[in-house]
């Protein structure tokens, strides 16, 4: 058969454009990982209402701009505000009483809490789709033979700024340091003087804030509902666990990695097992490498 | 056998109850619901031989009844097997991949099996819906036969009654004499703590691997019984939502206890049919007994009546004795 080079170059384009649109789901996936890892760090627990967070995040935007029609600045910031209330109610009324207990309790608590806030999510804003307006146009731009909507760049500039931002939190105040402390060793911490109760709490507030912002940024191209936060989650969690429960650069690429595999294997293979593919990658990792995938290279747990 | 006689009676009067509960409530929608309870109690006591008795967590058992139902569907409506022999086919084969994956899902622990295993039931669940050739995908699979017996065909809820909890109740017996055996002490050695266990010569990642098989052919063969009571199954049964409900049955009846999740069935599966008017209600209800019965009840249930009984019978006893004295 004569090789004309047409085919793969369309092939090569096709998975460009693949890996380019992975790029921003991959980031979403990055921050809410970086949620779990936070509060697994900070209390050795995995939070499985940390995609209701996300959840929150989308659905909260959409009531306060259609129902209020607050600006949409104000719309982002009051529904970051009110989803870090949520978390930090919640480890208070659910996780604090529950300290000394075992892991059981624990995983059972916070599916617990996820189903309650995702029912009355549900109660209060319906069961339809949603989506909010992008933040600003929607004219796709082309780079590299590629396209890519506006949307895509914001994400992937928010979610490097908070990550920035987090790193600079964690290495450059007295209150992330002290977080990591206690991410070492809880109880040298609070042998030095750490609020080891308090960073607990911070640790919650930080995590919902984060999920609640992956949840804005993503939903004017994902849509929203009140079911969104299971899968997120979940996929957020994967990309944690391919970064080793890190909350820096490992599950950053874990969660790139993840959005690019999915991406390709979705235009590539099927869209309808585009799910299954981050948890057969999740099991992978789980069975061969639990420590994640650079434990050598990233040793920061916090 | 079970050798305690007081445990033997309240078995004897649970079975007599089943047996003339249809005396009751004779025909209707309400028999229909009892099968239901009937199954939801056999998923139930297979997971709690796993969570309650072994401590290991699975959100993933919806998986293995879907298992069970749609192999024993495909089986019998696509290739005309009998349902019996479907049901054992089913089983066996649930059986094998349980006993597979059993070994490196069992070695991770806590929230890592947690999300272990929910993994595995959203990928099973993903498969039921994508492989529409097979399984007819989300708009299910249809033309299941019933159970029949020599030409005594299972097809009304009240055969169905009979045929579901004859297998409950025979389950609930074997489980109940398991988990009083050797191997259920060594069971709640793991799970207060491995090290211990495998000190006192227990082989932990063997036992843990064969508690979750025998829990997942059990969930497989309540998964037959479905498909073929219901005569139609669709993925939709057998998502991660239903997993959370069978977890949920478990931690309300009580972990650990034999009782225990029959009674978080009954009232899981009865709930939302007497709460029909506020639908939508009950996931909110769910998520709160989680939440509240871990924290405040962590014996479930049939432990917190236990308890307040034997507070009530103190009170009443020193009463007694206060008032001989006095």
């Amino acid at each position: 058969m004569p090789n004309c080079g047409c085919e793969t170059e369309t092939m090569s384009h096709q998975i460009l454009q693949y890996a380019l649109s992975g790029l921003s789901t991959g980031a979403i996936y990055s921050l809410i990982g970086i949620g779990f890892a936070i509060i697994y760090n900070s209390t050795g627990i995995i939070n499985f209402a940390q995609g209701e967070f996300v959840m929150l995040g989308g659905m909260m935007t959409y009531f306060f701009l259609s129902l209020l029609r607050l600006p949409m600045l104000a719309a982002m910031c009051l529904s970051i505000l009110l989803t870090t209330a949520v978390g930090v109610v919640f480890e208070r009324l659910a996780i604090r009483p529950l300290r000394n207990a075992n892991p059981l309790s624990l995983v059972i608590i916070t599916i617990g809490g996820s189903i309650l806030i995702r029912g009355i999510a549900m109660l209060q804003f319906g069961k339809d789709t949603h989506s909010i307006p992008a933040f600003s146009s929607n004219e796709p731009l082309v780079i590299a033979d590629a396209t890519i909507l506006p949307q895509n760049l914001w994400i992937l500039g928010i979610t490097f700024l908070i990550i920035a931002a987090n790193r600079y939190f964690f290495y450059h105040t007295i209150n992330g340091k002290a977080m990591r402390a206690c991410s070492h060793n809880r109880r040298a911490a609070s042998l030095v003087g750490i609020g080891v109760k308090r960073m607990v709490l911070i640790s919650f507030a930080i995590s919902s804030a984060l999920g609640s912002i992956a949840g804005i940024i993503t939903a004017p191209l994902t849509m929203t509902s009140y079911d969104v936060g299971i899968m997120l989650g979940l996929k957020g969690f994967c990309a944690a666990i391919i970064g080793g429960m890190s909350s820096g650069v490992g599950t950053v690429f874990g969660g790139l990695l993840l959005g690019i595999f999915e991406s390709l294997g979705a235009g590539l293979i099927s869209s309808g097992y585009k799910d299954a593919i981050a948890f057969i990658i999740l099991l992978l990792i789980l069975f061969i490498r639990p420590q994640g995938l650079f434990r050598k290279a990233e040793t920061e747990r916090v | 056998m079970v050798r305690d006689v007081n445990s033997l009676v309240k078995y004897a009067i649970f079975s007599s109850a089943v047996l003339l509960a249809p005396l009751l409530f004779s025909g209707g929608y309400l028999m229909n619901v009892l099968v239901f309870v009937g199954i939801n109690t056999l998923l139930a006591v297979a997971l709690n031989l796993l969570l309650g008795y072994a401590g290991q967590i699975s959100l993933g058992h919806a998986a293995f009844f879907g298992l069970g139902a749609y192999i024993s569907g495909v089986a019998t409506a696509t290739y005309g097997m009998n349902p019996w022999a479907a049901l054992l086919s089913a089983a066996a084969a649930v059986g094998l991949v349980a006993f597979a994956i059993g070994f490196p899902i069992l070695k991770l622990k806590g929230h890592y099996l947690a999300m272990a295993t929910l993994g595995f039931g959203i990928i099973v669940y993903i498969v039921f819906n994508e492989t529409v050739d097979i399984t007819g995908g989300p708009s299910g699979l249809s033309g299941i036969p019933n159970f029949d017996i020599s030409g005594f065909v299972f097809d009304s809820d009240l055969k169905n009654y009979y045929l579901v909890w004859a297998v409950t109740l025979v389950t609930i017996l074997l489980s109940a004499n398991l988990v009083n055996s050797r191997i259920g002490r060594a069971l709640r050695a793991i799970n207060s703590s491995e090290v211990a266990a495998r000190v006192m010569g227990v082989n932990v990642s063997l036992l843990k691997v064969q508690i979750f098989t025998l829990s997942a052919v059990i969930s497989s063969v309540a998964g037959s019984l479905y498909a073929h009571t219901m005569t139609f199954i669709s993925p939709a049964s057998f998502g991660f939502n239903f997993s959370v409900e069978l977890l949920t049955m478990v931690v309300i009846g009580g972990l650990g206890s034999v009782y225990g999740p029959l009674f978080g069935a009954v009232l899981l599966t009865l709930l939302p049919e007497s709460l029909r008017a506020f639908q939508d209600y009950d996931i909110i209800v769910y998520g709160l007994l989680l939440v509240l019965i871990t924290m405040y009840m962590p014996g479930g249930l049939v432990r917190g009546i236990h308890v307040v009984t034997s507070f009530a019978r103190s009170k009443f006893a020193s009463e007694v004795v206060k008032n001989a004295q006095g």
